[in-house]
């Protein structure tokens, strides 16, 4: 059953697409939008996911979504009000209906009782008896769904007009020609054309002079009628003429038979919201740009991923040939204006393009990912009794498609803690002159080649105090630590802290921040924290574009070439001799606009002691881990700085401490790339220091249990 | 009828000679064997991980095998070879003094390896075969190239 199974696919990639556009839609509705557009939008969407499913006869999701849409058609009707209460039903409705498909998917069967509730809650919008419900007719019951489509059809739906068309005498008389008026609609975009030749008057009747043509034109377009009927303007009252929207042509009961428009292409219907119908929306022409790019997607094309991996590997290679034949005319010591130097540029740049072409598709915008969280928002307020908003913005932004994946999690578990933590309940919101509905802003924007997602509450802001209370009593810092407020504000990061002072349903799970913060820097990001008391806490996750290349700094070590990513670098630094002073035997500071920085040594750090490579005069780079905490590395020597493509050392090999991955430089031999976050932490090991500040964030650090 | 049944139990091997003891590993998982060409070394890494090359792009950790043996490094000489080997999804290059023939030998000539003291021996040889000179070990690959113990932290 290969096909069927490809179509069923094909029914869950599409109800990926349609339960989107069903949480987007009620986003905006929950955001105050009322118009039709939007709330057709939301209608279609269950509905399209009903009629699929009917097809596949998965019994509880049609059942479900038929309720649904009962209530989507009340709200629609204005016979409901989208109350605050329905509204959040609606939403808990959709979360349920993304549980249905996704269990139908898996050929799960969720518990009975659990789809009760949500039908139970729905009938409670209606005010009514529940509906009796009849799964027998539904596969096939497409009835007719009278949406005001106007000229701006919703996405899933082929946009279009059926216009019927029968000159009359006068018509040929004045001059006009049929076959010129077709031609005009027929460049409006795809079209049919059916002759209809019913009153076609007797050959041998008396009356030869009445026209007996008539045409049926099926056209697919994005034009308003209003088009239509300007073509025709110059035959108005010459001809019959008749113009309905697609939509209601294709229900065949309403074309009288005898004109019956051709039998529409297969699957056409809204019912399979197939992709080609998406496609058919791409040139919506409807003014209001923005709402109109919104709603009209590109046409796409899903391809394998690894066939893109394939490419990107290839591309990869392909940089780094280039590299090593530019290195190569180099040592050639060309003049500089030859020929092949000139072309080899060329190549460099043609290289450069396509290689930013191909990282593009793998790039894909955070919307879905956002809207995924604005459920975990929901789920996490009900389970806390809070009320919260969940305010989004850049969702449009791209990245890297595994970036997003393994930022799931991560996101999930900080939205669950801004709700949990960081909102206060209503009353205590209320008391301090608060809405009582929290508001949690998740923001995402590119800066400066890297993508910058922030998780804001407008809770009470971090209470260090007692944070650093708890790290205390855990022996996660010395009693007598002074610290400050951005190193307590840290301390939550560290393994196993939890501020909650009740194990809620939420928390209390074994995750942590540290989780979070392992994830994100695992995906060469960093993640800070803010907060300010009475006003919120602000996680900011800062993520490289993607994971195949990066900026680094080419430096020596010990004799060897490595790459330090430039994004960690906040400058280099030449010292001079007064700048560093010794601390003990092996430690020494670094003085820096009045300010003391630790140093680590890089070569001593990773274990390579040749002393023979020492430089004389080293170098220092001034790179910032996580918490804003500084730190100078000492190199050898800078040389430049230029992309490079990550090779992964883990698949071959391992992890490596202190690396966090390895490129190939121009002459073909391997360079590490450095993690300096890891080497400055490790600055602070076993034999180091007894004072505990700077291991406190360090990933591997556990003092004591917890 | 003979001739078929002793191909169908006949294994191949590569076998090749380190730290001066021959060596032998089973030719299916031999991709290829190239010349000796510098590596770039890595942190904290055993003893007998030299470094990594640059395999048509990919970043394959070359170990020396005399060194895995406990037996001293290969001293650098133009006659070494790199044996580069899969072992899974896993490529790894094997540097050996050089390589010596394809040995092929029916099953039951592989003998198990005799109790001797050295764990790593015990654990990385999976028997050995008598050839005329003296024997050759029969490595496990996955033996050889997992780490050993945590490294250096």
């Amino acid at each position: 059953m290969a096909p069927q199974s490809s179509i069923r696919d094909t029914f869950f990639e599409e109800c990926e697409d349609l339960l989107e556009a069903l949480a987007e839609g009620l986003a905006a509705m929950a955001g105050g939008a009322r118009d039709t557009d939007t709330v057709n939008a939301v209608f279609r969407a269950v509905h399209s996911v009903k009629g699929g499913a009917g097809a596949f006869a998965l019994t509880d999701l049609v059942a479900f979504a038929h309720r649904f849409e009962t209530v989507l058609d009340a709200i629609r009707s204005g016979t409901l009000d989208l109350t605050p209460e329905v509204m959040h039903t609606m939403q808990r409705s959709a979360d349920h209906l993304a549980d249905l498909v996704e269990a139908a998917r898996n050929e799960d069967v969720l518990a009975p009782d659990v789809s009760e509730s949500f039908l139970a809650n729905l009938d409670v919008c209606l005010g009514a008896e529940p509906e009796p419900f009849d799964m027998g007719d539904t596969p096939f019951d497409f009835a007719v769904i009278p949406l005001d489509f106007g000229n701006d059809p919703a996405p899933g739906a082929p946009a279009g007009h059926v216009i019927r068309f029968r000159p009359r005498q006068q018509l040929f008389a004045n001059g006009h020609d049929p076959c010129l008026l077709i031609a005009a609609v027929h460049a409006l975009g795809p079209c049919e054309v059916a002759l209809d030749l019913s009153a076609l008057p007797d050959w041998d009747g008396p009356d030869a002079l009445t026209p007996g043509l008539g045409w049926t034109l099926r056209l697919e377009t994005q034009e308003s009628a209003t088009v239509l009927q300007e073509i025709f303007e110059f035959v108005d009252g010459l001809c019959e003429l008749d113009i309905v929207p697609l939509e209601d042509a294709l229900v065949p009961a309403t074309l009288p038979p005898a004109m019956a428009a051709p039998p529409p292409p297969p699957a056409p219907g809204p019912e399979v919201g197939s992709p080609a119908a998406y496609g058919a929306a791409k040139q919506d022409l409807a003014p209001g740009g923005e709402s109109a790019e919104a709603r009209g997607p590109k046409p796409t094309l899903r391809v394998d991923l690894d066939r893109v991996d394939r490419l990107i590997n290839s591309v990869g290679e392909l940089i780094i040939n280039q590299a090593m034949i530019a290195q190569r005319l180099q040592d050639m010591a060309l003049a500089s204006d030859d020929d092949v130097s000139l072309h080899v540029e060329d190549y460099r740049l043609l290289a450069r393009d396509i290689q930013e072409a191909v990282m593009a598709i793998r790039a894909q915008p955070v919307k879905p990912l956002f809207q995924r969280m604005s459920r975990i928002l929901r789920e996490a307020a009900e389970a806390t009794g809070k009320s919260a908003r969940l305010v989004t913005f850049g969702e449009n932004t791209e990245v890297d498609k595994t970036v997003i994946e393994r930022l799931a999690d991560p996101l999930m578990h900080m939205i669950r803690n801004a709700v949990d933590h960081g909102l206060e309940g209503p009353e205590a919101r209320r008391a301090a002159g608060k809405d009582g509905t929290g508001t949690i802003r998740l923001g995402a924007a590119h800066r400066s080649g890297s993508v910058i997602i922030t998780i804001r509450d407008d809770g009470a802001g971090l209470n260090r105090p007692r944070i650093l209370d708890i790290a205390r009593r855990k022996g996660l810092v010395a009693p007598d630590a002074d610290l400050a407020d951005a190193e307590i504000d840290g301390l939550l990061f560290l393994p196993g802290f939890s501020t909650a002072a009740s194990v809620s349903n939420l928390s209390g799970r074994g995750v942590g921040l540290d989780v979070v913060r392992n994830a994100v820097t695992a995906l060469g990001g960093r993640i800070s924290i803010a907060s300010v008391p009475g006003q919120g806490t602000e996680f900011t996750i800062s993520l490289p574009l993607t994971l195949a290349v990066m900026d680094g700094m080419v430096v020596s070590v010990a004799g060897q070439t490595m790459v330090v990513p430039i994004t960690s670098i906040l400058e280099t630094i030449r010292p001079a001799p007064g700048d560093l002073h010794r601390v003990g035997t092996d430690d020494s500071l670094l003085s820096i606009r009045g300010r003391f920085i630790p140093t680590v040594d890089v070569a001593r750090s990773l274990g390579f002691t040749d002393p023979s490579a020492r430089a004389d005069f080293p170098l220092l780079l001034l790179v910032e881990g996580e918490n804003q905490s500084q730190c100078a590395l000492v190199v050898d020597a800078v040389h430049d700085q230029r992309q490079v493509v990550i090779k992964g050392l883990d698949s071959n090999y391992g992890q490596v401490p202190g690396v966090s991955a390895a490129t190939v430089l121009g002459d073909g031999q391997i360079a590490l790339i450095l993690d300096p976050d890891a080497i400055a932490a490790h600055r602070a090991s076993p034999a180091a220091t007894a004072v505990p500040r700077p291991s406190l964030f360090h990933p591997d650090v556990h003092h004591g249990q917890h | 009828m003979a001739n078929t049944d002793l191909a169908e139990t006949d294994l191949e091997f590569v076998t090749f000679s380190a730290g001066g003891q021959s060596f032998s590993i089973d030719i299916g998982q031999v991709r290829e064997i190239r010349r000796w060409s510098p590596v770039t070394p890595l942190p904290h890494a055993p003893d007998e991980v030299l470094g990594v090359m640059n395999l048509r792009g990919s970043v394959i950790p070359i170990y020396d095998l005399a060194a895995r043996f406990g037996l001293d490094r290969t001293p650098e000489s133009s006659r070494n070879v790199v044996v580069i080997a899969m072992h899974g999804s896993q490529t790894v290059g094997l540097l050996v003094e050089a390589v010596s023939e394809i040995l092929s030998v029916g099953r039951e000539r592989i003998q198990e390896t005799p109790d001797v003291r050295s764990d790593t021996a015990r654990q990385t040889i999976t028997g050995v075969i008598t050839v005329d000179e003296g024997m050759t070990r029969v490595i496990d690959l996955a033996a050889v190239v997992q780490p050993r113990g945590k490294v250096a932290a």
